[in-house]
């Protein structure tokens, strides 16, 4: 879609989350399609300590200016660090989804699901037809 | 192309949808109406209307004339405010009352000319409005009209408001007063120039034809555009005046909710004489109010919204009508209604956000108050 960015490095999911692999550590936030339609975000939950988090289950709330959304796991796994700058800076989401912005690294404890998350070009596809 | 509601039907448009679009605006469903939510982000166009200043479609907005002989008499029974005391060119505002006190509507008043007003109401509103004003005005000898569709309404808001419309009209702008409206030339179109708005800063309403409110939109945003004027949707509409503590019908006011609980009793005036609702809300006085509108501010991380619980530790004391962050005030604000008992400034609250109880307080109303 014009005007948005999707790196090709990345996998993606169909909730709108983007996963940047590195062994067996992923790095999860949102693309940048999601933020444009959530607009100012000002808010955000994430599991700030290490815990579990599962694939397609919420794993935090965000919350633009109108609005409350879910945010879902992509992958089974722990959490190993949270971006407590957006505890303060939730807009950081806004201005860079995919550095500033991200929100979860964690270790993966199920690999097949890797099989379910989306190439760039899946996405992009699956938001021409949205 | 026609956006659709939940139920299949067509939404309205303004005369001014195409401008939305080509200013790629994000549409909405508003009471019936395909409104823009923002133009760029609803934060920016927020600080622009406190800073600068903003310029918002409502023509979505409704207006009845009322005319003839009856027409003050009526109107004084129709409204719990004072509508005798208008001078021409002034505005009041009051509520449509139910017998038992309910609102079925807020809006404005003007005082036209000679036996002659007009009734600004709520978009969401318009048909309920008219049928109940109609089915009231039995006995009374006056015109009723409904010029919704005829008319356009545009609302320029902020501290250079005033400097950017200036040079477009010849009315002395300076000259004239908050609540009260002009009839002239904006651009060569004619206009009611009203000295009004709903977002806490100064500003003006112009009410046009709704086949001449696009030159007017156009011709604002072009010579606004050097002192920072930029268009501004219902987002940000909803957060100036939640910080500014205005009511928005069908949040802090409904059929269930009289104008006294909303801390509306300086628009209501029982020793003018009667009106619909009159005994009602003076035995509600007589006794008590139960409830009563407070504002609250979020003191733990979190965003309140209307239709939350709030606590006063085990026990459910109120709850939400309005909730949003407020980008001027720097806080998560809210507003709603509780037990009378805990309607005070200062008090420790908790507002249930997704069943975790999260820490507020009570606060004087208005969140934001603009400098003079």
């Amino acid at each position: 879609m014009a005007g948005l960015n999707h790196p090709e490095n990345l996998k993606y999911t169909r909730s709108d989350e983007w996963v940047r692999l590195n062994g067996d550590e992923a790095t999860i936030g949102i693309t940048d399609y999601a933020q444009d339609q959530l607009g100012d975000i000002v808010y955000i939950e994430l599991p700030w300590d290490a815990q579990p988090v599962a694939h397609e289950e919420k794993f935090g709330d965000i919350e633009s200016v109108k609005a409350t959304s879910e945010l879902i796991s992509p992958l089974s796994g722990s959490v190993l660090k949270a971006n407590v700058t957006l505890k303060e800076n939730p807009e950081l989401i806004n201005d860079s989804p995919y550095d500033e912005g991200w929100m979860l690294v964690i270790k993966i404890s199920n690999p097949a699901e890797l099989d379910d998350l989306l190439s760039v070009e899946d996405y992009k596809a699956y938001l021409e037809g949205r | 192309m026609t956006a659709h509601d939940a139920a299949g039907t067509s939404l309205k448009r303004t005369p001014l949808y195409e401008q939305h679009r080509q200013l790629g605006a994000r549409l909405v469903e508003f009471g019936g109406w395909d409104m823009p939510v923002q133009y760029s982000s609803i934060l920016d166009e927020h600080r622009a209307v406190r800073t600068h200043a903003g310029l918002f479609d409502v023509s979505h907005m409704g207006e009845f004339g009322v005319t003839g002989p009856g027409a003050l008499a009526f109107l004084q029974h129709l409204v719990p405010n004072d509508v005798a005391r208008l001078a021409l060119n002034q505005a009041l505002y009051t509520q449509l009352c139910q017998p038992d006190g309910g609102v079925v509507d807020d809006l404005l008043i003007y005082h036209l000319a000679e036996n002659s007003y007009l009734l600004v109401v709520n978009a969401g509103n318009i048909a309920k409005d008219f049928a109940w004003i109609e089915a009231h005005s039995q006995g009374f000898e006056i015109q009723l009209a409904n010029q919704s569709d005829e008319t356009g309404l545009i609302a320029l808001q902020g501290p250079q408001a005033l400097t950017i419309l200036q040079p477009l009209t010849g009315v002395d702008l300076s000259a004239l007063a908050y609540y009260h409206a002009s009839p002239g030339l904006v651009n060569g179109i004619n206009s009611l120039i009203s000295r009004t708005g709903y977002t806490g800063e100064d500003g003006f309403e112009l009410y046009c034809s709704a086949g001449e409110v696009a030159a007017l939109w156009e011709k604002l945003l072009g010579v606004g555009k050097e002192h920072g004027l930029v268009p501004a949707g219902l987002g940000a509409r909803d957060t100036l005046r939640l910080e500014a503590a205005y009511c928005l019908y069908e949040h802090e006011l409904n059929e269930q909710t009289n104008p006294l609980e909303a801390g509306l009793a300086w628009t209501v005036k029982p020793g003018k004489g009667d009106f619909i609702g009159r005994e009602a809300l003076v035995e509600s006085k007589a006794q008590g109010l139960k409830r009563k509108l407070i504002g609250l501010e979020m003191v733990e991380r979190g965003v309140c919204r209307g239709g939350y619980a709030i606590y006063d530790g085990e026990r459910q004391i109120g709850a939400l009508t309005s909730g949003a962050p407020g980008p001027t005030v720097n806080k998560n604000i809210g507003l709603g209604y509780v037990e009378t008992a805990y309607a005070t400034p200062g008090k420790n609250v908790q507002v249930d956000i997704r069943g975790r109880r999260t820490a507020a307080q009570i606060v004087a109303l208005p969140f934001y108050k603009r400098q003079k």
